[in-house]
């Protein structure tokens, strides 16, 4: 009997395809492009000033509301930072991801990968939360600065307009850290991965042509490593701009793309709003994961 | 690779050496300082050094019911969510790795879209949906926002898998008259057993912390990420908060580990994870 069914789904491969096929399709479109769905209809519906509800009908009064100066500020110092805490992990990264890939024994490398993947999969909250602990005015960060007498210029640091604040736990500095370090595995792994694929023998032939170690850093190194850069960044930039637990955390009254969509859809009861303000971040990314994939950065995840 | 024989591996320079060695204390010391401070009997603030040791918290966070009710709703939840995206994710790497067809390429797109996207999208777009649909916030509401990011994890894992083991073994096993069945039994699930098992562990740890698609999803629910949320922003039990942070990086900290290990064994030195 069982042979009997397996020959005939032998014999009919394209019926096995669908069987295996059908249910993760149907709930990665249903649940989730459904769900994306939706929030692209809600974001063209708007509220009614005076009671608040939800009118569902074609309007582009929304999307006018995220170009208000207000918003736009929130755009602008959320890609900023974006773009900083990509640039800073990407150089942060390098030097680790290089040593695994190209120097460790492979015994070492494969605690070294462990050690990388641990802070990687584990809770990002608690992560966050030791921060607030460090940076925190009474706290650890605070009595090596002490000290080392350095006081005077954390003070200093505090005080610039923009990016500082009462104490490194609710400013925008402490807030890049936070960020800087949260991310910053997603960074290597890729930039590692990619290094991987880098033949010896590619290094080789670069030093027995003629060039100084640091040429073939620049010139063959560091273009092959180029497709794992952009893997990375996807995730630094895609999880800063959507994060609103850090800038509800550490951050001040000055919004972040995550907090506004929090606190529109919460507290302000406005979900067209809020989905308005997303659409942002997802023509971002999806533009982004476009290149990228040109790029090969696919490969390197 | 046994043939890259330490030899004729190039030494590291010292500047390398010493600034990888900072990024990798730079990844985990941050997370010792919990542990230590689980121990200060300062109640009110950060103080370092602390201005004393006692291990009264744990006890006094063990009496509380409100973390008992949301370590067992999240550890349901991840359990639920795991499940799911173990027979959604290995269908999938499954039928990517035995068929082409058209399409295929979206599919790895579109299971990656969930983890590659801002948790925020995610997490809005299910609120609307859920909105639209007038559901009520429920146990599953927060399941199946779980399921759609934690699929791409088994997904990888086993089609990782699959892609190393040979496909003369699968043929072999039906030349020698098993049929489609057995060979599964015999063949094809003791190979991809530990990708299963790898895969399964990152699903959990990843549902057992998430927070960000939970805060939309979840209603007045509280999981016991939502728990400690609510900590960060608004401090209130700072000594139990200590205790819970270190409780999570405790259970998330094996499943992560063996998951690892597992893949760092089977892929030898391939740097594979995601």
């Amino acid at each position: 009997m069982l042979n009997r069914i397996s020959t005939y789904f032998y014999q009919r491969p394209k019926l096995v395809l669908a069987i295996f096929l059908t249910p993760p399709l149907l709930y990665m479109v249903v649940v989730y492009l459904g769900s994306l769905f939706s929030l692209l209809i809600n974001s063209f519906f708007a509220i009614d000033d005076f009671t608040g509800m939800v009118i569902r009908e074609f309007t582009l009064k929304t999307y006018l509301q995220i170009f208000t100066p207000a918003n736009r500020e929130i755009f602008m110092r959320t890609a900023t930072m974006a773009f900083l805490v990509t640039i800073v992990d990407a150089l942060i990264a390098f030097p680790l991801a290089y040593y695994i890939a190209k120097f460790a024994s492979p015994k070492l490398k494969t605690w070294l990968l462990i050690a990388v993947t641990i802070p990687l999969w584990s809770s990002y909250l608690v992560r966050v939360y030791a921060w607030k602990l460090i940076l925190a005015k009474e706290g650890i960060l605070s009595w090596f600065i002490n000290l080392f007498h350095l006081t005077g210029a954390l003070d200093w640091l505090l005080s610039l307009p923009g990016i500082g604040g009462s104490s490194l736990s609710l400013s925008p500095i402490g807030m890049f850290i936070v960020f800087v370090y949260i991310w910053l595995p997603y960074m290597i792994i890729p930039i590692q991965t990619a290094l991987e694929r880098v033949p010896g023998s590619l290094l080789e032939a670069s030093s027995d042509l003629g060039a100084k170690p640091s040429q073939t850093f620049r010139t063959v190194i560091l273009p092959l490593a180029f497709p794992g850069v952009v893997a990375g960044s996807i995730f630094t930039f895609s999880l800063t701009l959507g994060d609103f637990i850090v800038p509800l955390t550490l951050g001040n009254s000055k919004f972040f793309i995550g907090q506004a969509v929090y606190s529109y859809q919460g507290t302000g009861g406005n979900i067209p709003l809020a989905a308005a303000m997303t659409m942002g971040p997802v023509v971002i990314m999806v533009v982004y994961l476009l290149i990228a994939r040109r790029l090969g950065a696919f490969d390197a995840l | 690779m046994p043939s890259s024989s330490s030899s004729t591996r190039p030494r590291a320079t010292w500047g390398l050496t010493l600034a990888a060695l900072g990024t990798l204390l730079f990844l985990h010391v941050p997370m010792w300082i919990i542990f230590l401070y689980t121990l200060t009997p300062d109640e009110t603030t950060y103080t370092f050094p602390l201005p004393g040791f006692t291990t009264k918290w744990f006890g006094v966070a063990l009496q509380r019911a409100d973390l008992w009710r949301a370590l067992t709703l999240s550890f349901q939840v991840a359990s639920i969510a795991t499940v799911a995206a173990l027979i959604l994710g290995t269908l999938a790497a499954a039928a990517v790795y035995r068929s082409n067809f058209f399409g295929r390429e979206s599919i790895s797109f579109l299971l990656v879209l969930p983890i590659a996207l801002p948790g925020i999208v995610t997490g809005i777009a299910l609120r609307t949906a859920i909105g639209g649909l007038d559901i009520p916030f429920s146990f599953w509401t927060i399941v199946i926002g779980h399921a759609t990011f934690c699929v791409v994890v088994v997904y990888n894992n086993v089609l990782a898998r699959f892609r190393r083991t040979s496909a003369t073994m699968i043929e072999a096993s039906m030349d020698l008259g098993a049929n489609s069945f057995q060979t599964f039994r015999y063949v094809v699930l003791p190979n991809i057993a530990t990708a299963l098992l790898a895969g399964g562990m990152l699903a959990f740890a990843l549902s057992f912390d998430e927070v960000i698609v939970t805060t939309f999803t979840a209603g007045q629910q509280t999981t016991l990420p939502i728990w400690i949320f609510s900590q960060l922003s608004r401090p209130r039990d700072r000594p139990v908060t200590n205790v819970v942070a270190t409780i999570v990086i405790l259970i998330t900290f094996l499943p992560i580990f063996f998951a690892q290990k597992i893949s760092a064994d089977a892929s030898d030195t391939e740097g594979e994870t995601k």
